[in-house]
Order: structure tokens, then sequence, then C-alpha cells
């Protein structure tokens, strides 16, 4: 049985951030879950992928976060309790559905959850999601700890039910991947079944019925209010003089703080966990009385604005700093030494830091930049796509492990910003320069956000090429299926559905489909589509090594060797490609046997055909 | 308790995780309140995962440079990049096994000399143990076990409110039933490094 299935009530255990964020779900009874992967949120859905094989509950991965959110709210709409995971950057993409949804309000319950990446661990940017919350009018939880993770999930539930809105669970990377000891709740038994009431006048939302449906949106948000006010995730400790707001992770820093500075007597310290709509009562009580407060928050200064609008409607002059002015950064993670640093900087204490040792005389420790992995088909496609067009092609990447293409020797990344944007920046490159532009997408990507921007490009008559690395799955976040992926391992019924099928009904008239380890063909394959004017298709197909040794059949390949003898230590094979499973040893090439997964590329781009498999029986590890 | 704050650092691969995971545990069925936080971005990459554990009073899930009660340094140039999470209350444990990164491997860049860093790292703590847990690791039966000679070395050091034998028992518990007698030995293994700084190759100090 799945660990988080136990029905062990009042059990300490130790849960990873995401894995109390699932247990607080399903002791909530949510009936169904959708997702798109995405760092660092990423593991709540693998409870429910793996929950869901094993019970009643519904689980899916959508194509992206939109989708999700749809197939969520729909569901919502007849009553059931869902939920919808996604890393911050998703909700951009589902914000749009979001927004609305907030007018129409559901009727069983919705939380989604979104997952900030402050200081960009691995993230395109570190964007504070709760100006979600201003945006669309919905309610934000954040958790400071794992265990209030777990609570706060379950109570979203309630709290969405009962305003019959989605309530919005923010957490930070901190939050996330950090584990601490929870106490496990009852499991409410799930309803899998609902009923859907029809009642065009308030659900669809056409500009009569959105004007009666804002106002509503705005009744709710103060009914909101009223709740936020009175919420003890929104709970001021001490009665001292001096003011601290904190929220997230950002309590733990300051609770620590204070008692490292053993001052903790003269503060009082409001922790909003209920952060929209915000507690303004509660935030007035707390700085009447005050001679000055801190507000202590990672990213932008949003408790901050709020706090100074509260103070300045109480008709209250106190000095309300945060961000700024020699305090907090906009920036990146908090940690206890800044946080320790600027409360004893502003309330003007005695605090010596901590002086970590000398370690300016110390060597430098060597960088481990990231690398696509031993056998990664991704690597021979670029370096094929590379020995077409060199440096003269712009190269407009997308998110996924390809992403690592842009370092050297590979250098094949010049424009990265969202999911599906390389294609969809590709028609500009191309109309803007007249140069050749080779766009790259992921399988994953390409199903997510890459089927408009090409129909788009077909219909506008763009001159690019697309090159789909399909190595068929969800790499980077852990191997996550998507529409391309069958599932017949696992039991899972699933068509996959054909790239080139769809590349081809979407009008592209030049396909080729190529597997990048037979590296001449694809090098001509590469060369036949550079020929062609329009939108253009190469798909690259072969699977990820990590993901293909996790499928039950598999067998390890010989790995390859250098023969010394025929070597002449041109050494192409590792400036060109970089493979990971090479070394140098006394100035020579040698092959690491565990780390070489057989894929043969460098055996056909060594120009003396110095390396080959490792001859006698088949290795099998 | 008051609070204790471990620093685990290695290359993706070498059981980071899975080590924090059994420290956390092992805190836990002591009676000792764990919180803990994980890093590992592109860590099956080649990427450096570092693991920061919490036992004790406090409520944050992160260690600020200089703070570390203990850095368990799972690759020896990894303990020397994370050197800054030191300070003189620090009690280092690092593994001597080199994992050169790639761009060592091809000679793009250098790998530092390892035992004079280590000695000059020893000068400025409490105290630091250093011995080949990748060869000790092997000895039980696979590298894989790395990690559990480490947790080894670390308990025998008496830094942790935690006795050995929970240890052995959350190992037995938690971690894969097929490789359970291997990681005990390891563990077993490490505890004896630790005790006796015997080094059994690679060069070690014990200051």
């Amino acid at each position: 049985m799945h660990m988080l299935l136990k029905d062990r009530v009042g059990e300490q255990v130790l849960l990873l951030g995401n894995e109390a964020i699932a247990r607080g779900a399903l002791e909530a009874g949510v009936a169904l879950a959708a997702a798109y992967p995405g760092t660092p949120s990423s593991e709540i859905a693998l409870q429910f992928f793996q929950i869901s094989q094993e019970s009643d509950l519904y689980f899916e991965y959508s194509a992206n976060e939109k989708v999700a959110l749809e197939v969520a709210a729909g569901a919502a709409m007849c009553g059931l309790k869902t939920m919808v995971t996604m890393k911050h950057v998703g909700l951009n993409v589902a914000s749009d559905a979001l927004m609305t949804l907030a007018y129409t309000g559901i009727v069983g319950s919705l939380v989604l959850v979104v997952a900030d990446d402050p200081f960009m661990f691995s993230s395109q940017n570190e964007q504070d999601s709760r100006w979600y919350g201003k945006l669309s009018g919905l309610p934000i939880l954040e958790p400071s700890t794992v265990a209030e993770a777990k609570d706060m999930a379950a109570y979203a539930f309630e709290l969405s039910e009962e305003l019959k809105l989605p309530v919005i669970l923010r957490t930070t990377t901190r939050i996330n991947h950090s584990s601490g000891m929870v106490t496990l709740g009852r499991l409410l038994p799930r309803v899998t079944r609902g009923q859907f009431e029809k009642n065009p006048f308030a659900y669809v939302c056409i500009p009569a019925v959105s004007r009666n449906l804002h106002p509503r949106l705005l009744d709710k948000m103060a009914r909101a209010t009223d709740v936020a006010d009175n919420s003890p995730w929104n709970r001021i400790e001490g009665d001292g003089a001096w003011g601290i707001v904190c929220n997230g992770v950002s309590y733990g820093y300051v609770s620590d703080a204070l008692d490292k500075l053993g001052i903790g007597d003269r503060f009082r310290v409001l922790r909003v966990g209920f952060s929209h709509p915000f507690p303004e009562q509660l935030t007035r009580r707390f700085l009447e009385g005050c001679e000055k407060a801190l507000v202590v928050e990672e990213g932008e200064p949003y408790l901050q604005e709020a706090v100074r609008n509260c103070a300045q409607r109480s008709g209250l002059m106190l000095p309300i700093q945060g961000k700024g002015e020699g305090l907090f950064s906009r920036l990146y993670e908090l940690d206890p030494a800044i946080v320790t640093k600027v409360v004893a900087a502003f309330f003007q204490q005695p605090y010596t830091p901590a002086v970590p040792i000398r370690i300016d005389d110390l060597p430098e420790a060597p960088a481990r930049p990231p690398n696509l992995c031993p056998g990664c088909p991704h690597r021979a496609t670029y370096v094929a796509v590379r020995e077409v067009f060199g440096d003269e092609a712009i190269y407009p990447t997308d998110i996924g492990c390809y992403t690592l293409g842009l370092l050297p020797p590979l250098n094949m990344g010049d424009f990265l910003i969202a999911m599906g944007a390389g294609v969809g920046t590709a028609g500009g490159f191309a109309r803007a320069t007249g140069r050749r532009v080779v766009a790259f997408i992921g399988d994953s990507t390409f199903f997510h956000s890459g089927l408009s921007p090409l129909a788009s490009a077909v219909y506008n008559q763009h001159d690019f090429l697309v090159v789909v690395l399909d190595n068929g799955t969800t790499g980077m976040t852990g191997h996550q299926p998507h529409p391309g992926v069958d599932l017949g391992h696992l039991n899972l019924p699933r068509k996959p559905i054909s790239i080139e099928a769809v590349v081809k009904g979407l009008g592209v008239e030049n396909v080729l489909t190529v597997n990048p380890f037979h590296y001449r063909k694809t090098v001509e394959a590469v060369r036949q589509l550079a020929d062609c004017r329009g939108v253009s298709v190469l798909i690259a197909q072969a699977g990820c090594p990590l993901y293909d040794r996790t499928l039950p059949g598999f067998r390890k390949r010989r790995p390859f060797h250098v023969k010394p003898y025929k070597c002449r230590n041109h050494q192409v094979c590792t400036t060109k490609l970089a493979c990971p499973a090479f070394f140098v040893h006394d100035g020579r090439v040698e092959i690491d046997p565990d780390r070489c997964t057989g894929c043969a590329l460098c055996a056909q781009i060594c120009p003396e055909k110095a390396i080959a498999a490792i001859s006698g029986k088949e290795v099998d590890r | 308790m008051k609070t204790a704050r471990i620093m685990i650092v290695a290359v993706g691969g070498q059981g980071n995780i899975l080590a924090a995971r059994v420290l956390g545990e092992a805190a836990a069925a002591a009676g000792v309140t764990p919180r803990m936080s994980e890093f590992h971005g592109m860590a099956q990459r080649g990427g450096v995962v570092e693991s920061m554990v919490l036992l004790g009073e406090g409520k944050g899930y992160c260690i600020a440079d200089g703070t570390a009660d203990v850095l368990l340094g799972f690759e020896p140039a990894e303990t020397i990049r994370a050197a800054k999470k030191c300070g003189p209350q620090t009690v280092v444990v690092s593994n001597t096994a080199p994992q050169p990164p790639f761009t060592v491997a091809m000679g793009k860049a250098r790998y530092p000399r390892i035992d004079s860093a280590l000695a000059a790292l020893a000068s400025r703590v409490k105290r630091l143990v250093a011995f080949d847990a990748t060869a000790l690791a092997l000895t039980a039966g696979s590298p894989l076990s790395m990690n559990m000679v480490m947790l080894g070395g670390l308990v025998q050091t008496g830094v942790l409110p935690i006795p050995a034998d929970v240890f052995r028992r959350v190992i037995a518990e938690k971690t894969k039933p097929a490789f359970v007698a291997m990681n005990l030995q390891a563990f077993d293994l490490g505890m004896c490094a630790a005790e006796q700084g015997v080094v059994p190759k690679g060069g070690g100090v014990d200051a």
C-alpha cells in the first residue's frame, strides 16, 4: 500500500513537503487531480500518479497546466474535490482559464498548488506568484513548515468549498523540497461521481453574464477577507513594541533570529499564512501600539505594500520597511543569517554574525556543470544539425534537458524564454534576419505548447526548420508520461499520439523522422530539409537512456572502447561530443565502460574508426 | 535539544538524499525532531546535491554560512567547495576518493590537491576525519553503499545524540531489502574507519 494511504491517525511520520501536500489532499478526500510536472512541484503529482494505480483516485498528467486546471475545473463544477499542481511558470499558462474560473466559481472544491522557485534552482525566472491572488481575486494560503503544508492543503479544500472559489496553495522550493515531521490525520472517503446542474446564466461567461459574476466575485472576496482576519493561519505572537510581519519560510528564519538575538520579548510577530485577501483588521490591531515594523518576505514586496496600505487607511504613521533601503533584496532566497542581520540592523541590536573559516586560500573546487548524459540522443541530434548549419543558423531552443545543448562544445541554444517559445520565436528570427533558423523542442514540450505556434507558422508561411527532440518521455522532471508515451508496462492502456502524424496534420509537408544515433542518415536528413523552403520538421527519435533502463526487458548494450593502436589522438570524439563517459588519461582518450551506454555515436564520428564495442560476450549489468 | 546543523554535500548519484533520509528517520526514532531540505537541480546530469539536516530546536530549514556543526562530504572537492559552511565549531567528515567532474576528466579544468586542501581545512575546524569511503563501500559490496559508510563515520564522531543502533535499525527498515546487509556492513566499516583514523588508501587526514 502506498505510504500516504496509511490510515494511522495521530502517527508522526517524516515527509517531504510535496508528500505532505499530497497527504493533506488525501485527508480532505480529493477525488480528482491533474498536473503537468515542473520543479519544485513534481513530487506531488508523482504521489497521485502512484496512488491512482491502487485506488479510485483519478489522476492524469495533462498536456499542460492549463488543461490540467480545466480538467479539474470541469470535475469541480460537478461537485468533486479536485487538486491541480504546477510550478510557478505553469500558472502563467493556466492563468487564462483561472481568471474567469474565479468569476464562475466552482461547486465542489478546487485547490491549485503553485510552487515558486526563489533563486531559480531549476527555473527560468523567479516570479512571485502571490500577485496572482490580486490578479484573480482568489484566496492564497502559504505554509511556513512541512507540517503546515499538509494541514493547509487539507484546509484549502474546506475554504474552497465554503467560498465556492478555487484556492491557491502557494509554496516555495524550500517547502516543497524540505522534510519534516507530520502528524497524520483521518483520510476522508473519496466521492468520485458528481452531478452537473446546468445554469448557463451563471456559468457561460458571455459579457452579460460576467457583468453579474464580477460583483459576485467581489462579494466573495469580502467574505474571504473576514475569513482571513479570523483565520488561525494568521496569528500574532508576542506583544512587544517592535513589529515583524512575515510569511512562508521567512517565519522560521524570524523565529530563529529572535531566539538567537535573545530579545524575543520586545517583539510582536504577525505570521501571515492566509495572505490574500489580506487580513486588514488583524494587521491594524497588530500595528496599533507598534513603534516600527519590518516586513520579512522572499521575492516581491507583496506583504510590505499590503501592510503599508493598511497603516495608511488606519492613520498610522509608524515606519514600515522591508525591501530595499539597505534591508532585504527582492532577489533570490533569504537565509537565517540574512534575516538575523537585517532584524538586528533595523532594530539597532548588537549582533555578531557567525564567521565562516578562512577559505580564500583553499584550492578552488572545479565546476560541475550539468551535462547531457552519456548516451543522450539529444547530443547526437545537435552534432548532426551543427554539422550542416554550423554557427550560421540561429537556434531558438526550449525548456527541458536539451536546453543543456547551449553549453560548449555543442553551443546549440541562442534564445530561451518559455515552453513552446522556441517554435514561436523562430518565425520572428527568420522574418527579421532572413537567416536560417532551427528551433528545437522536446516531445513533452511539443504537446504542452508546440502545436499552436507550429500551426501558426505553417499558415503564415514562415521559413524555418523545427527539430523535435523526441526521447519518449518528460526527461528533465523525472520521466512523466505525455500524450506520445505508451504506458503498457504499467498496465495503463494509452494509445500514444504520433508526433509525425500531428505535424503532417498541421500542414507541414516536409517531415522526416530519424534515429539520431544513425549519424550519417541524420546528417543527410538535415541537409535534405535545409534545402526546403517553408516550415519543415525533423523528428529525432531515440529513447532517454535514463528512462529506457527503467523499462521492462531493458538490456544494457555493450560499452565501447578506444583501440589505442588505431587512435591517432585527434580527440574529435571529445571536442565535438563532450560525452561524460570519456576521460583523458596520460594525454590519451579513454571511455569509462560503466558510464558508456553503447550508443555508438562516437564510433561514427571517429576519423580513424578507432572506437568500437568491447568484444566478447554481451555485458549484462 | 540545542539545534545541530548537518550539511551533506555530494555528487549526483552518490546517495546523498537517502543518507539524509536515514539520518532524519534515525533522529525521529531517537526522539529528536528533524528538519531537512535538499537541492538536486540537475543532479542526474552530473551536478552537485546538497542536503541540510537540522536536528532539535528551531524552525528554519536552512544552514547559513559558517554555522554548520557537521560537514559531511561524500566527495573531497565537494567538501572543499562547501567549506564556507564551516566555522571553528565544525566537525568535518570527508570521503577522500575523488570523482572528478567531466571538465577535469577532459583535461580542461584542474582537480585540486586533496590532501593539502583537507589538511588546511583541518587546521581551521574543530575536527576533521577523512578516509577513503569509496574503497570501504567496495569492501562492503558496492560503491553505492558509500553513503552508509559516511553515515557510519558521522555517527562515530559522537556529535549526534543518536546511538548507532538506532541507525542500524533505520537502515534495516528504510533501505532496499536486497541491500540491507551490505548497507549495515558499510555503516560499520565507516564507524571503524572514523574511529581508527585508518585510511585504506588514497591518503587521509585526522586532525
